[in-house]
């Protein structure tokens, strides 16, 4: 048993320098965390402008064009600077080599250097604040993108760019790392699904984010310099655009939601203290849905007068993203099956997670479909649907893993009840900001919407007050989490009786990860 | 409150779990309408059972399984082949059957009959504009005939818009440079929203027409009784403004009710609050559409009425090239 | 002769080179997707207006595309033979062939100017700035977008890859590497042959096929 007074990766050095030029993935994966909760409040304070300004109908606060604005920066800064890095960079980065039994990941500069890509796209993102803004949403569609929108779009454009690179570096690091550095006897099938499910993301990064890098590129060209690619003035297209966007931005989502997905695996087998169900199922699950999610990026686009068959096409090939999804959750519900559940923070999260999810994937069924789609797209429902699975699906998941390994990271215990309402007011405050906006997209509610009619008023209203409760939610859990930091109790090495090997290490590890050579004989799951 | 809530959730689900058609969405105006609606009620039913199945299972697993003592044993279950097959199998055809379902009424979304009626429609920022073969021309309101195939042949001038007829279930992308469509056919009369659906810069949720679907007579009377037939918008603003503006206003510079219109163009308006403003287009589309907000100072307030409603889009772009030229003389 | 201690988290040096081989592959591919996006839109632009593209051909001169493609498969060699030389622990030719490969690169680029200057003198700019006129085309302007654009960003590869070039030869020159560790060597190398081949791609397309 650990003492928290023992040399570990936190107390090994001291002074903000030591944090700065740190090579140690823990800590680099903590600088993450505490850039991103920095850049999610700023999302949130601009969900919240924009859900208040929402709440009855007409002006209330925010001209049309600062409304636009904020919804830009919302969509933005959560896409690019927290979802994306979110899980990965943070859990991946603590996790992928403590599970693997590395001591490192394999490039421990370059995974430095791609944390302040990151601080450097954000940056530059952000000098667009103190221009004329950005109005464009985060999708930059052309032409609106590249004549009339405002000129701060240049920055955000080419942060996002900078981004991209901090994106493509992590997801490099992290195949090297799995090829390379797994502990003797850990093949393939037998590392946790965690690890399959950044596996699974880091292919997404490598393939699809230079894609959205150079179309990224080519729009700041299209502003400077007038190449015309996407202009139809020119005699550019702007549908090509969307084709580049989306085939980067739809695999995102999945970028978001894998590592997820591992994470939900952990999290049910350690609390049902149970192997998982279907662990190879879970296995090509993963890696199926990155590899046909770089197929579907056409159903973005079915009203936007691309062909008639490619629509057709990208709705039955979108049909099988619905498969595996659906496998993976009657896996994690069959592994509660017969096991011993506990109800810890963590396992609620996870299944908030399974409940959430499992409303954005169905409704992704209306969506995927063509018809029904033609009502739906650009409206509310697609806001809910992607809202769901987005923040649902990565931010439960987030929260799930953030609790799990909490004890792992700092070497001390969060207070549980405190923990058990910052969950009951995020799971609460969702459903009730996002379930509504279905309805107000059945209804026909377009989406990006400064004004709406009468009649969707009431609807609008119940969102906001769930926006606020599930913001008071995630002041909860971070003021939990900080007091756990602070002074928890000291938490021992393994104290959800975890099966993988990072519970095999002390808590906080020491700087090298473990002490031994690390040797792996059966399934990350077995139990004795 | 609680109760309340509670009754709330209740009333939805079961709303859902029943739908047999349009649950939450606006009226059908067509025949696909009503044929998208089953679809959409038939993914409803399975995405609300198969939610309730889930949620069911695991609130039972997790009431039924929860852990007693510390050290329970729990089974080796790793797999179970016949039963991952089958859970794969199943939802495969269901999703299957969805897509091409949707396909068969996509087919039928997306090719309009051969005699269809052609309305050209652009869309600009912020407005949408429909301009018919007899050469009649409108702006955000679009009359079309009941029970006839209408086919809308959509461009856009500046960026991406996106025709949605939410009563229609059709929605269609405006782009520039290059022609989209969509078709209707609508099979009861009155009035139906057209929203812009994609982001098209600030005054996006204003980019609101009307559809107004009338008997066949109603459409041809109003086709051929084209007040402004051949018109500039000047003219038009002109005779707009001496039937509904002249009473109290003069053209020239002398006031009468109401200040004399004749040099206001881009020039500076006192208001009774002391703020200021240069009377641009925006700023005389407000006074026409809600007058009394600003009120020019030395002038009663509440003695011009609003004329929202009562004038077209056309007629108010016509004033205000017509005060423009005003000045211009 | 500083003997290079493999990083900590590896097992020997071995495994260290090719774990950064793999991470450099891993590295090329997403140049090569970069690349490939402007590749498709050469290829759906020259689609839907060949005349454009027949046109704004005529204005490259293939001598100069060949001769810069025989520069760099020259340099591609030399970069090769340099890798060679430090498997043999012949730092000497080593730096020799390096510094060669930096000199092709150089004339490359000076081609490559040669070329842009001519384009610019007709006025054949980029984008928004073109002002060639008696075009036959209505939009040769894309033509010479994607021209400066795909040349241009291959050419600012080109530089980002002589900055390595010096960097490796002056560690070349310091005796960094020998038979048991030239992993930069490799890896510059590979880069530098992707570069190159994108460029046996990019000739071809824009001068020849037009």
């Amino acid at each position: 048993m650990s003492n928290l007074t023992d040399k570990n990766y936190l107390n090994c050095e001291k002074g903000l320098w030591s944090w700065l030029t740190t090579l140690d993935h823990k800590r680099i994966g903590v600088m993450y965390l505490i850039s991103i909760v920095i850049f999610a409040t700023l999302g949130a304070v601009f969900s919240l402008l924009l859900r208040y300004e929402l709440f009855s109908a007409g002006k209330d606060f925010l001209t049309a064009l600062q409304y636009n604005k904020v919804m830009t920066y919302h969509g933005a800064i959560m896409t690019f600077m927290v979802l994306v890095p979110g899980i990965p960079a943070v859990l991946g980065n603590i996790l992928l080599p403590l599970q693997i039994g590395a001591k490192d990941v394999a490039f421990p500069r370059l995974n430095l250097l791609s944390w302040y890509c990151l601080m450097a796209g954000a940056l530059i993102a952000m000098i667009s604040l103190f221009t004329t803004g950005v109005d464009t949403g985060w999708t930059f569609y052309a032409p609106y993108s590249i004549g009339s929108a405002q000129s701060g779009t240049v920055f955000v454009v080419l942060g996002a760019f900078v981004m991209g690179l901090a994106s493509i570096l992590t997801g490099l690091n992290f195949i090297a790392t799995i090829h390379q550095l797994r502990a003797k006897g850990m093949t393939f099938m037998k590392m946790p699904l965690f690890v399959w499910g950044l596996y699974a993301t880091s292919i997404i990064q490598i393939v699809a984010t230079p894609v959205v890098g150079i179309t990224l590129l080519l729009l700041v060209a299209e502003r400077l310099l007038g190449v015309g690619i996407f202009d139809p003035k020119l005699g550019g297209d702007p549908i090509l655009f969307q084709h580049f966007f989306w085939f980067y931005s739809h695999p995102v989502v999945y970028l978001m939601v894998l590592p997820g997905m591992g994470v939900i695996s952990e999290v049910v087998s350690t609390f049902s203290k149970k192997v998982i169900f279907g662990y190879k199922a879970i296995v090509y699950a993963s890696v199926a849905i990155a590899g046909v999610g770089f197929l579907v990026w056409g159903h973005h686009m079915f009203v936007s007068g691309q062909s008639d068959w490619a629509g057709v096409l990208f709705s039955f090939i979108t049909m099988f993203v619905g498969i595996p999804t659906a496998v993976k959750i009657f896996n994690w519900m069959t592994t509660l099956y017969k096991g011993s559940i506990e109800f810890r923070t963590p396992l609620l999260f996870a299944l908030g997670f399974l409940f959430v999810f499992a409303i954005g994937g169905l409704t992704g069924l209306f969506l995927a479909t063509l018809s029904t789609d033609m009502h739906f797209h650009d409206t509310y429902f697609v806001v809910s649907h992607f809202h769901y699975t987005m923040v649902g699906g990565a931010v439960m998941a987030t929260f799930a893993g953030l609790f799990y390994w909490w004890p792992k990271i700092c070497g001390r215990m969060y207070h549980e009840l405190s923990g058990q309402i910052g969950f009951a007011f995020v799971f609460i405050g969702f459903n009730v900001t996002f379930f509504p906006q279905f309805i107000l997209g059945a209804m026909g509610m377009p989406r990006r919407y400064f004004d709406y009619l009468p009649e969707f008023e009431h609807l609008h209203a119940v969102s906001t007050v769930g926006s606020t409760i599930v913001n008071i939610g995630m002041v909860i859990v971070f003021v939990t989490l900080y007091r756990a930091w602070k002074n928890g109790e000291v938490a021992g090495d393994n104290p959800w009786g975890g099966t993988t090997l990072e519970w095999q290490t002390t808590s906080p590890p020491p700087h090298e990860n473990f002490t031994k050579e690390m040797e792996v004989s059966g399934g990350p799951y077995d139990r004795p | 409150m609680f109760k309340l809530l509670f009754l709330t959730i209740i009333s939805v689900f079961a709303k859902v779990a029943y739908a047999k058609k349009s649950v939450f969405m606006p009226p059908e105006a067509s025949v696909y309408a009503h044929d998208a609606d089953k679809l959409y009620a038939f993914i409803l039913n399975v995405s609300a059972v198969s939610f309730v199945l889930i949620v069911l299972c695991i609130a039972y697993f997790g009431f039924r399984y929860r852990r007693k003592t510390a050290n329970e044993k729990t089974p080796h279950m790793s797999h179970n082949l016949k039963l991952e097959i089958i859970w794969t199998i199943i939802p495969s055809l269901i999703f299957f059957f969805m897509f091409g379902w949707g396909w068969k009424l996509w087919n039928q979304a997306r090719h309009a009959p051969a005699k269809a009626l052609e309305i050209f429609v652009e869309g600009q920022k912020w407005s949408w504009g429909f301009h018919y073969k007899s050469g009649r021309k409108s702006v955000n309101e679009v009359y079309v005939p009941v029970n006839k195939p209408v086919k809308f042949i959509i461009s856009s001038k500046d960026v991406i818009h996106s025709l949605f007829l939410p009563a229609f279930r059709k929605k269609q992308d405006a782009v520039p440079g290059r022609y989209t469509s969509l078709w209707i056919q609508p099979t009861k009369k009155g009035e139906y929203y057209i929203f812009c659906a994609e982001f098209c810069g600030t005054e996006h949720s204003s980019m609101i027409a009307k559809l107004k679907v009338v008997s066949f007579k109603d459409y041809a009377n109003w086709l051929a009784n084209d007040p402004y037939k051949e018109m500039s918008l000047s003219k038009i603003g002109k005779k707009v403004f001496n039937t509904s503006c002249a009473a109290c206003h003069n053209v020239n510079d002398t006031n009468k009710v109401g200040p004399g219109l004749g040099n206001l163009w881009n020039s500076k308006s006192i208001f009774e609050n002391g703020e200021s403003l240069v009377a641009d287009a925006t700023y005389i589309r407000d006074s026409i559409l809600n007058p009394n907000a600003k009120v020019v100072k030395g002038f009663p307030k509440g003695v011009m009425p609003t004329f929202k409603g009562q004038l077209s889009e056309q007629q108010i772009r016509g004033l205000i090239e017509y005060i423009k030229s005003l000045k211009e003389k | 002769m500083t003997a290079h201690k493999h990083a900590h988290h590896f097992k020997d040096a071995d495994h260290e080179f090719s774990a950064s081989k793999m991470g450099v592959w891993l590295f090329l591919c997403t140049e090569i997707v970069m690349f490939g996006v402007l590749f498709v839109a050469y290829f759906l632009y020259h689609h839907q207006y060949p005349a454009t593209f027949a046109e704004g051909a005529t204005f490259l001169d293939w001598r100069m595309g060949a001769l810069n493609t025989v520069v760099l498969l020259l340099s591609s060699f030399t970069m090769a033979i340099s890798i060679h030389f430090c498997q043999k622990n012949d730092s000497k030719k080593a730096v020799l062939n390096l510094a060669l490969t930096l000199v092709l690169a150089a004339v490359f680029m000076v081609v490559k100017y040669l070329e842009y200057s001519h384009k610019f003198h007709l006025g054949l700019y980029p984008g928004q700035f073109f002002s060639y006129q008696g075009a036959e085309s209505a939009n040769l302007a894309l033509y010479f977008s994607f021209y400066f654009l795909m040349t241009g960003l291959h050419g600012l590869h080109i530089l980002i890859g002589m900055g390595v070039i010096t960097w490796v030869l002056i560690r070349a020159r310091r005796g960094d590497f020998n038979s048991k560790y030239y992993t930069p060597v490799e890896g510059v190398g590979l880069f530098w042959h992707v570069i190159d081949l994108i460029w046996i791609f990019l000739f071809p397309l824009l001068y020849l096929v037009g």
